[in-house]
Parts: C-alpha cells; sequence; structure tokens
C-alpha cells in the first residue's frame, strides 16, 4: 500500500513539476512573477507545517525567520556589494536564518501551546522593532533594494532586471522549490520525523522511550526557520525590495492562513495553500479597496467550515466518494 | 522635565489598562489570544471622534460622555455579535484555530470600519482643547491627561469591585482558576463567557474614545495597540487584574523615559522586556499556570 501511495505520489509530483516547467510557455511575465511568489511562499509554508504539523507547535511569529533570509541578502549588498552573487546570498540567507532561528528556538522550545505562540510571536516583533529602528545598518522603515546579483561568476548582460527575473530566474526558482520540497518530505519520513510525532502525541511517552522531547523539538525548530530563510532569500529577488514589515505579527498570521488554507494535515497542503494564497490576495487587492473583508471573511469560513484546508476538503470527498484507502494519510 | 515624563508615562499606563484589561480578562477566563481585541479599541475610538465631530460646540461633559458610551456601547455590541456567532464554536478547537479566526475578525473588522467611516483619519479634539491645561510645579500640563488617569483610575475601582466582591467577579474568577471544576459546580459557563467578553470589548472601547482626543482615530490604530496590550498582558500576567495594572504601569512608564531619552530603543526594549519575562516566568508576573 505505501509502495503504490509512494509511486503514485511520485507520478503526481513529476506531473507538477512538468506543468510548472511549461509554465513560462503559456503564462505572461506578471503572472509568472506571482508564480515564483507563490513557490517561495510555498517553501516558507512547508517550514511552517514541520512544526505546527509535525510536532504540534504553532509558530505565529515565523515571518522573523522569513526576514532574516530576506535580511542576510539586502546586508550583503548593502556592505559587500562587490562580493553580492546569488550563490553567496542564498547561502547568506541559510546561515542567518539557521543561526537566529537557533537562537530563538532555544528559547521557544521550552514551551507549548499558547506560551509556544506568544513566545515566537514577541520575538518576531523584537526583530520588526529592531530591524525598522536601526536605520543606519538596515534602512529602516524605507527597507532595502534588492538589484541583480552575479550567477556563479556571470555578469547578467543584455536583459533588464524584470526580463531576468520572469525568465532565467523562474527556472531557479522551480529547481529550489523543488528540492526543498523533496528534502522536507524526506525529513518528515525520516526516523527523525517520526521521533518527532511521538513528541507531538505524547510528550512524556515519548520522553520515557528515549526521546529527548526539547532537543528534536528544537532540531526541527532550527529546519523549519532555515526553510523560512531559504524561502526569504528566494523571494527577496522576487520581490526587489525588502521592508521591515515581513517580520510583522501581521505577516506572520498570513502564513498560518496560507498553511491553513491549504490545509496543513497533508504534506503538500502549504504548498496548495502558498499558491492559492497569493492568488486571492493579489486578485482580492486588484478588485477592491476592501480586500481585507475578502481575506479575513474567507479565513473565518474556512476556520469554520472546512477546518482541514482545501486539500483536506478533497481528501474528504474523494473518501466520500469511495471506501477509504486505509492509512494514506501521508 | 522628569514629572512631565512621569506623568506622560502614567497617562500611557491609564489607557493601556483599559485597553489590556478586556485582553487579559479574555484571556483568563477564555483562554483565547485574541487578535481582534485592538479593532474593538479602534471602533471605539472612530464612533467617539465621529459624535465628537458632529457635537461641535456643546459642553464637553455632554460630549465626552456621549463619545464613551456610544463607544462601549458599539464595542460592547460588536463582541456580542462576533462572541456568539464566530468564537462560540470554537472553543474546543485547537489553539490554532482560536488564533486563526481572531485574526480573521481583525481583518473584518478593520475594512468595515473603513467601510462605515471612510478610510480617512479623524480628527477630535475639541474636548481636548477646552479643558485647557494646569500647572504642575511649575510646568503647564494638559489638563485632558489628568482626566484620562482619573477616568481609569475609576473604572479600575469599579472592576476591581466587580472581580473582587459581586458573585459575578467570583464566578469568573472560579472559572479562570479551574475551569472543569467551575462548570461542575454549576456555573453557567456560557453566560458568563458572553458577559466577560462584551466587558471586556467594552472596555477597549472606552479606551479607544479617550484617546481620540489626543491623537486622531487613523486605519490601523487598533494593531498598534493590540501589540502594546499584548506586552502589558504578557508582563503582567494572563487574566490577572493586578497583572494589567502593574504592567500598564511598567509598560508605560519605560515607554515614555525612553522615548524622552532613546526614542530608536522604545519598541525594541518593550518586546525584550516581554520576551525576558516570558522565558524565566512564562505565566507573567501575577499570573497563576
Amino acid at each position: 500500500m505505501t509502495k503504490y501511495l509512494f509511486s503514485s505520489r511520485a507520478l503526481a509530483y513529476l506531473i507538477t513539476l512538468v506543468v510548472l516547467l511549461l509554465l513560462p510557455q503559456v503564462l505572461d511575465p506578471y503572472h509568472l512573477n506571482m508564480v515564483e511568489t507563490g513557490l517561495s511562499l510555498a517553501i516558507l509554508g512547508l517550514g511552517l507545517n514541520l512544526l505546527l504539523r509535525y510536532a504540534g507547535v504553532l509558530s505565529f511569529g515565523h515571518g522573523a525567520y522569513f526576514a532574516a533570509g530576506a535580511y542576510a541578502v539586502g546586508l550583503l549588498y548593502m556592505y559587500f556589494p562587490e562580493h553580492f552573487s546569488f550563490e553567496l546570498a542564498i547561502l547568506a540567507s541559510l546561515a542567518v536564518s539557521a543561526l537566529v532561528s537557533a537562537i530563538f528556538g532555544f528559547v521557544c522550545v521550552r514551551h507549548t501551546r499558547i506560551f509556544f505562540s506568544i513566545l515566537t510571536l514577541a520575538l518576531a516583533m523584537l526583530m520588526f522593532a529592531i530591524l525598522e529602528k536601526a536605520y543606519h545598518f538596515t534602512g529602516g522603515s524605507d527597507g532595502i533594494r534588492i538589484p541583480l546579483p552575479t550567477f556563479f561568476g556571470m555578469e547578467i548582460t543584455g536583459m533588464r532586471r524584470f526580463q531576468f527575473m520572469v525568465g532565467p530566474y523562474y527556472y531557479i526558482v522551480v529547481g529550489i522549490f523543488s528540492a526543498a520540497t523533496l528534502v522536507m518530505l524526506a525529513i518528515v519520513n525520516s526516523p527523525f520525523g517520526k521521533a518527532l510525532q511521538a513528541t507531538r502525541d505524547n510528550e512524556v511517552r515519548a520522553e520515557m522511550v528515549g526521546i529527548r522531547v526539547k532537543r528534536f523539538r528544537w532540531y526541527a525548530f532550527v529546519i523549519s526557520g532555515t526553510f523560512s530563510g531559504l524561502a526569504g532569500g528566494v523571494w527577496s529577488f522576487v520581490s526587489g525590495h525588502i521592508t521591515p514589515e515581513i517580520s510583522n505579527w501581521v505577516f506572520s498570521g498570513e502564513i498560518v492562513y496560507m498553511v491553513l488554507l491549504g490545509g496543513f494535515m497533508i504534506f503538500e497542503g502549504p504548498i496548495v495553500g502558498a499558491v492559492l494564497f497569493t492568488y486571492l490576495r493579489l486578485y482580492a487587492v486588484a478588485w477592491t479597496e476592501y480586500w481585507m473583508l475578502i481575506v479575513g471573511g474567507t479565513l473565518v469560513v474556512l476556520v469554520l467550515l472546512l477546518p482541514g484546508g482545501v486539500t483536506g476538503g478533497v481528501a474528504d470527498l474523494v473518501g466520500k466518494l469511495r471506501p477509504r484507502r486505509a492509512e494514506g494519510r501521508g | 522635565m522628569g514629572l512631565i515624563y512621569a506623568l506622560n508615562g502614567l497617562y500611557f499606563a491609564a489607557f493601556l489598562f483599559l485597553t489590556s484589561l478586556g485582553l487579559s480578562i479574555i484571556l483568563g477566563v477564555m483562554g483565547i489570544l485574541n487578535l481582534a481585541h485592538g479593532s474593538l479599541y479602534a471602533i471605539g475610538g472612530f464612533i467617539a471622534a465621529y459624535f465628537i465631530g458632529m457635537m461641535t460646540g456643546s459642553s464637553t461633559i455632554l460630549m465626552l460622555v456621549t463619545a464613551a458610551a456610544s463607544a462601549m456601547v458599539l464595542s460592547g455590541l460588536v463582541g456580542l455579535v462576533i462572541e456568539t456567532t464566530l468564537i462560540k464554536p470554537l472553543y474546543k478547537r485547537p489553539l490554532e484555530y482560536q488564533l486563526l479566526i481572531t485574526f480573521g475578525i481583525l481583518m473584518l473588522i478593520e475594512d468595515l470600519i473603513k467601510l462605515v467611516f471612510g478610510g480617512e483619519s479623524r480628527y477630535a479634539s475639541a474636548p481636548f482643547d477646552a479643558m485647557g491645561s494646569v500647572q504642575i510645579m511649575g510646568h503647564t500640563y494638559p489638563a485632558y491627561f489628568l482626566f484620562v488617569m482619573l477616568i481609569t483610575a475609576v473604572a479600575g475601582m469599579i472592576i476591581w469591585w466587580v472581580m473582587a466582591k459581586t458573585k459575578l467577579g467570583i464566578m469568573l474568577r472560579a472559572i479562570e482558576m479551574d475551569r472543569d471544576m467551575a462548570q461542575a459546580m454549576g456555573i453557567p459557563m456560557r453566560r458568563l463567557t458572553v458577559t466577560a467578553f462584551v466587558l471586556g470589548a467594552a472596555l477597549a472601547g472606552l479606551a479607544g474614545a479617550l484617546v481620540v482626543p489626543t491623537t486622531p482615530a487613523v486605519m490601523g490604530m487598533g494593531m498598534d495597540v493590540l501589540i502594546m496590550a499584548f506586552i502589558v498582558v504578557v508582563i503582567g500576567g494572563l487574566g490577572s487584574l493586578k497583572g494589567a495594572l502593574v504592567g500598564s504601569l511598567l509598560v508605560g512608564l519605560t515607554r515614555s523615559f525612553t522615548v524622552a531619552y532613546f526614542a530608536e530603543l522604545e519598541m525594541p526594549l518593550l518586546f525584550l522586556i516581554a520576551v525576558v519575562i516570558l522565558v524565566i516566568k512564562p505565566e507573567g508576573l501575577f499570573g497563576q499556570k
């Protein structure tokens, strides 16, 4: 059964990848840019969901690690413009977000439930306050402009920033997104992932069988934060401009919304959620100045009527239409 | 100047106390961190600014009473509606859904305010101007700030009396201490939960009404105050009246003095205090686990 599931999942991934690679043939640059945003946020959603779904704790401050990754890129450009290459920028994103989440996580994993959520929120706001107030180091609320980097020693010449961003860069985003998804899938199915779920289901029992609960939760926090940082790094080029707002708790709330929209009980849920959220927000903003009414309204309806998110709803529907295929919840 | 900063700090503390009290009660009694609490404050601010704007020329007292009453009634009503329709189904659900639904309500209210009152800032400084200023030890100080402190002191005492002496307060504290036991003792949970929520909402509305004569009602005012109230509750402790008072004083005074001496440090310092408290004593200075 697992073999069947695995192969059907592999097939679905393959089809998704082919579709993603073909999208530039059919989509205009504007929408391609949205897909890039959606895929960056998907990496962020996968990161958050490692904590929410597998470790059983809700971070309401994951914007902080996304910001850590994005600001690593921004500060690299500000202070070492001669070394501003894409590979170095992404490495900096990974390193800085891993460091920040290791420090913040060390503090947070001592608590669970509401205290965990409150602490993550407060730490993210601390980061927001620092990014915004340290004007001379971070550009304050004006943020930092992110120009085109060099790629493995190559200068990008002969095309404009936007052309590059919706051209070659799209394939880089797809590549990083695919790699991140596979790595996360491997993590949640590894012995570590199973142990993490054991700490979620019963902390005392997990401790009894020899799992060091806080240590494992901390590892999960760092992995989750590093994924978020990678997302921030990738996204900073897509957006071209970063501000402290991404560390504000409102953005962190939107990340949680995104993951729940897609459905956090299914591994791929956050990916679906991130892409849907990007488009929902885009169209709501374009359609009416009261876009928060739409986004907030869908959120309320979702929580009340469809707690499993879109993928959860589809899974339920499929389950109702035909007999359940046993333990098929990845 | 130290005296003026101290007074400013007390003024900050006063309106923070009114706002955070509701947040604290709702968190303590119902265990829900209401992210939409700041929006109830914003509703109070906008409706008060609307009435003060309408009543140009009438007496200051009448203006303030109308503003405060309308703000409390409207915020309380909105609180009643969202509690009974949207939050009620979620008490039994996991934390993430509770946080998310109040986050959704926050977005809804934010845009509803825009829809009803328009997106512009509303100025309502008439009562502030009318009250003029007083001399305190050689310094000129706006009388309105002192008035707000007085109102808060009275409101705080009433709340203290309700929580300490009346049957309602005793039952609320019982729920906070041990939910299951309180229920087993036959305390009408549903009615009390609604009461606590509406009470907290009305207090937030009052805070909003009191603040608009000094700073205009603007979009997003609820989110800023929510974060401040949130720090107060974290410092003071979840669901504690004493905690809300001490937390407000601490935040108010810290804020006033850092703004005066190192303005850049204001927000980072407040969050740092909150984080340190959370790490050392997650239930807050006066909270109970």
